[in-house]
């Protein structure tokens, strides 16, 4: 059990994400100090580590991670989590848009409000907002969960296609192909699990479920090849 | 004219040059069924292309080379400007990227396997890395796309080079599409998608937009691989010359133009033959964007987009690419359009599954339905096995050394010791349309459509 700080002020992200994908040697916690919205910190995590960045993150943070625990304390640029395969990533301020996009796997948690297109392509991770999400949330979103404690903006869920997504407050509209559905005993226990796991107090009962309605699953492009 | 043919009898044959057979064809089709064709392989259209340009040989002026004892080096390095590990390949001919899902895992078999006998690239594509491809190719090059379908970083940390798609030439502004009857269980396990939907790619990346955040994507891909592995950007030939130079501005290493020749295994007709722009057209503009930038030399450039042979290599070299990509081409190497296919050491006709298709060696476009008759762009257990990897690499090899070879003596008897020397200077076009796109002047003139004489 052994812990590492690293200072980025002044200093390249190359400095965090080298330390990062070299041997840890027993290192379980890399905090790393004056992050000041650097770009691309802790990206391509390969191990199970805790990194604490203390402060703002730049676009990327914590980008295709595997095993890590990484925690922003501060805010998140553009595609915090994006493409993450597994472990978690915590921001305890604001994400900015697409958060969690494409992620594979693990848990992403916004304490506060994400922004444009959160969970955008999303094949299979899980996306927990307490605040609310911006527009064109879940666009094309294969896999996974989105519970958003908030309100959703504009067109939520468009073109959707396995994902499921949880809403509390309102929704500002849904899009293509996505329809509101019952929720099931399965949708509840879920949701009250991953609320248990992000740490925030939400009666699973108050969610709405939204999922594909598969209309744009398949259209008739078998039409007759003359030409 | 026919005495006979006063009354206008035979001019009620005329045909419409306007509202021709296949017009009319195309309208009552979409009437019929609302909806778009929807096909395979690359712009049917005539298009200006490296046939309307010719080389000078060398002759009083220059030196040729022997053709058959003199070397002549095609070695070709790629990603030399941020890349610790830049990719090196024996020949400037690579293998452009195709989706597992459009081909068979055979067919992504055969690929790497021929690229690894001849020393050059292979490339995934919108389906992800397999296991096979990894396997027998020396050279991968991994794709970013934007529907980023089984991208991990394990693959992304295998790969040796890694190529951030913005477009194709096929469909620039397009993602991709895969219909239903090619989405089988392994192809959907692999793209996270339910079996059998018919399957339209995003056009968009999820997680960028614009050349200023492609600059800090890029930057995270080489944060994520230490650095060491090059970075292509591929464009679809639209407006070339200000991708191109945004690209570099982006950090790319190397930028592939892909040309509206390109090949698609599925891409609605109307977006095939109508976007993009030609591939001639695309390599002036992009080598201008180069030098422009003073970056030739530095930033390598990948010219793809109706690529078929060694002629064609050369001239996109003299115009100023570093390698090119051969998409289609490989796919006709492989059996694509051929009457038979071989299976078990002996040719069987395929006739009788094009004739289902409607269609007929030659002409068949057919990518799209998952029936190819030769194996090659299917899923189906059965017609993939049409294409063996023992046949499929053998013949892939067979034509990339042709080309290879065809190149060299291209350039030897321009007098060129390395083919990275052919020069626009040994270029002259056949046509106006080419010297104009590609400022080469006309053959037996100084000119150069838009310039002054003698001006290049
Ligand atoms: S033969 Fe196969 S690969 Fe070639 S065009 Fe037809 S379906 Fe496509």
């Amino acid at each position: 059990m052994s812990e590492i700080t690293v200072d980025l002020a002044g200093k390249p992200v190359r400095e965090v994400n080298r330390l990062l994908h070299d041997p840890l040697n027993g290192v379980t916690t890399v905090n790393v100090l004056n992050p000041d919205g650097a770009h691309n910190i802790a990206v391509g995590v390969n191990e199970a580590v805790k990194v604490e960045i203390h402060g703002n993150a730049g676009y990327y943070a914590g980008g295709m991670n595997k095993f890590a625990d990484i925690v922003i304390h501060g805010s998140a640029g553009t595609g915090v989590g994006e493409n993450m395969m597994s472990g978690s990533i915590r921001v305890k301020g604001f994400a900015s848009n697409a958060a969690g996009a494409s992620a594979h796997g693990g848990l992403l948690v916004i304490e506060g409000d994400a922004g444009l297109r959160c969970a955008v392509s999303l094949k299979g991770g899980d996306i927990v907002v307490d605040g609310n999400v911006g527009s064109f949330s879940a666009f094309m979103a294969q896999a996974g969960r989105l519970v958003v404690c908030g309100d959703a903006g504009d067109a939520l869920g468009d073109s959707l296609y396995e994902a499921v997504l949880y809403v509390k407050g309102k929704i500002k509209s849904l899009g293509a192909d996505a329809q509101e559905e019952p929720m099931t005993e399965a949708d509840f226990t879920g949701v009250a699990e991953l609320l248990a796991k992000a740490g925030l107090k939400h009666d699973p009962k108050s969610f709405k479920r939204i999922a594909s309605a598969r209309s744009l699953y398949h259209w008739n492009a078998d039409a007759d090849q003359e030409y | 004219m026919d005495p006979k043919n006063t009354q206008g009898k035979h001019l009620s044959l005329e045909p419409s040059a306007g509202y021709d057979r296949k017009t009319i064809d195309y309208i009552q089709n979409a009437a019929a069924h609302g909806l778009y064709e929807i096909r395979g392989l690359g712009a049917k259209r005539a298009l200006p292309h490296f046939d309307d340009l010719l080389f000078l040989g060398a002759s009083l002026s220059r030196y040729p080379l022997e053709g058959y004892r003199e070397r002549c080096v095609t070695k070709t390095i790629l990603g030399t400007r941020y890349a610790s590990k830049p990719v090196e390949l024996d020949i400037p001919i690579t293998i452009a990227g195709m989706s597992f899902g459009a081909l068979s895992a055979n067919v992504k078999e055969s690929l790497g396997r021929a690229a690894t006998a001849v020393g050059t690239s292979t490339t995934t594509g919108d389906g992800g890395m397999t296991n096979e491809e990894r396997e027998s190719s020396k050279i991968l090059v991994y794709q970013c796309l934007p529907s980023r379908y089984g991208f991990n970083p394990d693959d992304l940390r295998r790969a040796d080079a890694i190529e951030v798609v913005i477009g194709q030439g096929a469909k620039p502004g397009g993602g991709g599409m895969l219909l239903g009857q090619k989405i089988n269980p392994r192809v959907a396990k692999m793209r996270t998608l339910p079996e059998g939907v018919d399957q339209r790619s995003a056009s968009r990346h999820p997680d960028w937009t614009g050349p200023d955040d492609l600059t800090i994507k890029i930057q995270e891909l080489r944060e994520i691989t230490n650095w060491e592995k090059p970075i292509y950007v591929k464009v679809g030939a639209t407006r070339t010359f200000n991708d191109v130079k945004l690209a570099v501005h982006a950090g790319a290493d190397v930028v592939v133009v892909d040309g509206m020749q390109g090949g698609t295994a599925a891409t609605q007709t109307c977006f095939i033959e109508n976007v993009g722009i030609p591939t001639l057209a695309a390599v002036r503009q992009a080598v201008d964007a180069l030098e422009d930038l003073d970056m030739i030399g530095k930033v390598q450039l990948i010219v793809s987009g109706g690529i078929r042979s060694g002629a064609d290599v050369a001239k996109a070299l003299a115009m100023g690419a570093d390698a090119v990509a051969i998409g289609q081409g490989i796919l006709f190497a492989l059996g694509c359009n051929s009457e038979t296919y071989v299976q078990g050491g002996e040719h069987h006709s395929a006739l009788a599954d094009y004739e289902k298709l409607g269609t007929r060696p030659g002409y068949c476009h057919n990518c799209h339905t998952g029936k190819c008759p030769v194996g090659v762009t299917t899923q189906d257990p059965i017609l993939e096995k049409r294409l063996e990897p023992d046949v499929g690499s053998k013949r892939v090899r067979n034509y990339l050394k042709t080309v290879n070879m065809e190149l060299t003596t291209i350039a030897r008897a321009c007098g060129k010791q390395n083919v990275h020397h052919l020069e626009r200077e040994d270029l002259v076009a056949l046509t106006v349309e080419a010297a104009a796109m590609a400022r080469i002047p006309l053959a037996g003139t100084q000119w150069i459509p838009g310039q002054e004489f003698g001006q290049r």
